[in-house]
C-alpha cells in the first residue's frame, strides 16, 4: 500500500463557466479516515470527487499528499481507487478480467496478478461469478465488483460517488455495512460522497456538508447532529420544523423566540440579540403532545411502525412536523410542546 | 370493436401492422420483382444453357478480372475510410466549442455528389491541377504526378464521397459508449492508449464493422467515378462498368444481368466475412445512451 499520513486539499475551487461549483474546500484527510462528503443534488460534493481523482482540472487550490503535489497529475498517476455511481464497469470483460484490469495496468507479474484477483473477488464473496460478464450480475453484485476492482489495487485513497444510490433499500442497508467492514479490514482511507443523511452519519468517521459548493460544516457524527453549525446544515441533519421568528429575550442559557403565533425557548447557535430574525429548528422527535404548548390542528397522519409521524398545522398556517405514539385523528386539536435543550435558534 | 382489437392482440396481431401494406407494397413492386426479373433473366441467355452468361462472365479473363478490379479499389478505400474516421471521431467524440462547425465542415462532401467531386479532383490533383502546379514550382518534382484518370483518381474520389459516411456512423456509435468507463480506467491506472484500446476499441469494433460493411458496398458500385477520374478501359474497369457495357451497348441482358448478380454475391461474401469476424467480439450494451 502506498502509505501517507494525510491527505490535505488547499482551497480546490472549481468553476463551470464563471460559476463556482465548488469554492475553496480545505479538507485535511488522515490515513485510515472515512470521510462522507454530504449535501444536496449541485451542492459540489461530485465535483470535489472528480477533482480529487483527476478527472476535473482545478480552477485554484492545490491537492497535496504529505508533500507531493497531487491536483498536477493525470488521473492514471494518482493511485486513487474510485467506485461510480454507474459503476462503470467494463461491460465486455469478466468480473475477472475487470477486477484484474488496474493490476495489468501496472504491469505486475502474472501470478501475482492472479492471486490479488481472487482475493479481491473472494473478499466481495463473488467466487461463483467471476467468469461472468457484467451484464449477468445483479445491481448488488455489480456494486460488489465495482469496489473489489477498486481496492483491488491497494489505493492510497478510495474514492465512492453515491456507490449505493442505484440500489434498493434493503440492498442499501447491506451493502453500506460491507463498504464499512472493508473500509475497517483494509486499513482503507475512503471519501464517500452522498446526499443521504443517514448513509453519511452512519458510516463516516467525519462528515463534510456542502451546499452551494462552499463547506457549511465538518466535523463528526454527533457533532452534526446535534450541533449543527446553521440552519442549512440543521435543515440537512433532519430538523424538519425550521420556523422563522425574532428574538424577544436572550439569556446566557436560552433566547426566547416568537412568531407566527409560537413562542419557543432554545439554544442559541452563534450571537443573537434580541429583536433578531431567526430560525427555530427542532427535529419531529423532539416535539411532543402536552399541556399548554403550542394550539394547533391535526392534518396528516402517517404511520411509521413503532409511531405515527404527524403534520399540523397551527392556528396561524405554520405547519409543524412531530411524532407521536398514539394515533391522533385528522381534524384534532393538539397542543405541542418542545424542549427548550433540543430547540436550536440560528441566525436567520 | 375493442373485443376484436384485444381477440387479435391476444394472438399477436396488432391491426395498425396493416399500416405496414403500402411500404411493402412498394419493396415488392420497386425492388423484390426487378431483381427477381434480373436473377431470372441472368439464366435465359441467348445461348451456351441455364448458366451460359456465368460461364461467359467468368471464363472471359477481361470480365472476370473485374471483380478484383473493384475489390482492390473498394476493399481500400473502405478500410481507409474507417481506419481515418476512428481517430477524428474520437477526438471529436466530446463536446467543444466550434463542434458543429468541425462536423459539417467534415459532412460537406456527402452533399456534393460524385460529379461535383470528380470535378473538383481534376482541378485539384490533374495534370495540370494546383497540386501539381505547387508541386514543381517548389521544383520538388520535375514531371508532373499523374493522380487522376488512373487508379488514385478514383480511390481519392471514393475517401472523398465515403469518408463522411464512415465518420457520421464511427461518431454516433463512439457517443454510444458510456464515457465514465475510460474515465474508470484512468483511475485504474490506464495512460490514454490502453483506455483506447482495451476499452474503447473493442466496444466500438461491432460498430467498425458496420460501418466498414456499409463503406465497402458503397464503394463496390462506384460507376461514374471509375469513368471520370479513373481509366475506364483498363485498371478501372469496374464491375458496374462491365455491367453497364454488357447491357447498353453489347445489348445481352442476360449477361448484364449475370454480372450484376455476381456483384451481389461478392458484396454478400464480403460483409458475411466481416460480420463472421464482428460475432467474435462483444456486441452486449455499451452502457451509453445510444
Amino acid at each position: 500500500m502506498t502509505g501517507f499520513k494525510e491527505l490535505r486539499l488547499d482551497g480546490v475551487t472549481r468553476r463551470f463557466g464563471g460559476k463556482d461549483a465548488l469554492s475553496g474546500l480545505s479538507l485535511e484527510i488522515r490515513q485510515g479516515e472515512f470521510i462522507a462528503l454530504l449535501g444536496p443534488s449541485g451542492c459540489g460534493k461530485s465535483t470535489a470527487l472528480n477533482c480529487l481523482a483527476g478527472l476535473l482540472p482545478l480552477s485554484e487550490g492545490s491537492i497535496w499528499q504529505d508533500d507531493k503535489r497531487l491536483d498536477t497529475l493525470p488521473p492514471e498517476r494518482r493511485g486513487f481507487g474510485m467506485v461510480f455511481q454507474s459503476y462503470a464497469l467494463f461491460p465486455h470483460l469478466s468480473v475477472r478480467k475487470n477486477v484484474a484490469f488496474g493490476l495489468q495496468m501496472r504491469r505486475l507479474p502474472r501470478a501475482e496478478v492472479r492471486r490479488r484477483t481472487d482475493e479481491a473477488i473472494r473478499l466481495v464473496r463473488l467466487e461463483e461469478h467471476a467468469t461472468k460478464l457484467p451484464g449477468q450480475l445483479s445491481g448488488g453484485q455489480q456494486q460488489r465488483v465495482a469496489i473489489a476492482r477498486a481496492v483491488v489495487l491497494e489505493p492510497s485513497l478510495v474514492l465512492m460517488d453515491e456507490p449505493l444510490s442505484n440500489l434498493d433499500a434493503k440492498l442499501r442497508l447491506e451493502m453500506r455495512t460491507e463498504i464499512r467492514r472493508l473500509h475497517q479490514s483494509l486499513g482503507l482511507t475512503t471519501v464517500y460522497v452522498t446526499h443521504d443523511q443517514e448513509e453519511a452519519l452512519s458510516m463516516a468517521d467525519r462528515l463534510v456538508v456542502l451546499r452551494d459548493g462552499r463547506v457549511q460544516q465538518v466535523g463528526t457524527p454527533e457533532e452534526l447532529h446535534t450541533r449543527p453549525a446553521n440552519r442549512h446544515v440543521a435543515d440537512f441533519m433532519g430538523y424538519r420544523n425550521l420556523l422563522p421568528m425574532r428574538v424577544t429575550s436572550v439569556t446566557p442559557e436560552l433566547v426566547e423566540v416568537e412568531g407566527g403565533g409560537m413562542t419557543l425557548r432554545g439554544t442559541a447557535v452563534g450571537e443573537l440579540r434580541a429583536d433578531d430574525e431567526v430560525m427555530a429548528g427542532v427535529r419531529p422527535e423532539d416535539l411532543r403532545l402536552g399541556e399548554g404548548g403550542i394550539p394547533a390542528t391535526v392534518e396528516v397522519v402517517e404511520y411509521q411502525g413503532r409511531e405515527l409521524a404527524v403534520e399540523a398545522r397551527t392556528d396561524q398556517g405554520a405547519m409543524l412536523h412531530l411524532r407521536a405514539t398514539e394515533r391522533p385523528s385528522v381534524g384534532d386539536k393538539i397542543s405541542v410542546v418542545a424542549d427548550p435543550a433540543r430547540v436550536l435558534v440560528f441566525p436567520a | 370493436m375493442t373485443s376484436l382489437r384485444h381477440r387479435l392482440a391476444d394472438r399477436g396481431i396488432d391491426r395498425q401492422l396493416l399500416l405496414l401494406i403500402p411500404a411493402s407494397l412498394c419493396v415488392l413492386i420497386l425492388f423484390v420483382y426487378p431483381f427477381a426479373y434480373g436473377f431470372g433473366l441472368s439464366f435465359q441467355p441467348s445461348h451456351g444453357g441455364v448458366l451460359g452468361a456465368y460461364k461467359e462472365f467468368f471464363t472471359d479473363a477481361y470480365q472476370r478480372d473485374t471483380i478484383w478490379t473493384t475489390l482492390k479499389l473498394s476493399l481500400p478505400a473502405a478500410f481507409l475510410n474507417v481506419a481515418a474516421s476512428v481517430p477524428i471521431a474520437y477526438r471529436l467524440r466530446g463536446r467543444f466549442r466550434g463542434k458543429r462547425l468541425m462536423t459539417t465542415l467534415l459532412v460537406i462532401p456527402i452533399t456534393l455528389g460524385t460529379v461535383l467531386t470528380a470535378e473538383g479532383l481534376l482541378n485539384f490533383l490533374g495534370p495540370t491541377g494546383w497540386l501539381n502546379r505547387t508541386l514543381m514550382s517548389a521544383g520538388i518534382i520535375d514531371a508532373p504526378v499523374r493522380l487522376t484518370n488512373n487508379y488514385w483518381g478514383v480511390f481519392f474520389s471514393l475517401v472523398i464521397t465515403g469518408f463522411p459516411f464512415a465518420f457520421l456512423l464511427i461518431l454516433s456509435y463512439l457517443s454510444g459508449i458510456d464515457p465514465t468507463l475510460e474515465r474508470a480506467a484512468a483511475t485504474l491506472g490506464a495512460g490514454w492508449w490502453p483506455r483506447f484500446h482495451r476499452v474503447t476499441l473493442p466496444l466500438l469494433a461491432p460498430g467498425l464493422a458496420t460501418t466498414f460493411c456499409l463503406t465497402f458496398v458503397l464503394a463496390f458500385s462506384v460507376f461514374p467515378s471509375a469513368i471520370l477520374v479513373g481509366d475506364p478501359a483498363g485498371t478501372t474497369r469496374v464491375i458496374s462498368i462491365a455491367a453497364y457495357h454488357a447491357a447498353y451497348e453489347s445489348y445481352d441482358y442476360s449477361l448484364a444481368s449475370a454480372i450484376a448478380v455476381v456483384m451481389g454475391v461478392v458484396e454478400l461474401a464480403v460483409v458475411a466475412a466481416v460480420l463472421g469476424v464482428r460475432s467474435l467480439f462483444y456486441t452486449g450494451s455499451t452502457g451509453g445512451k445510444g
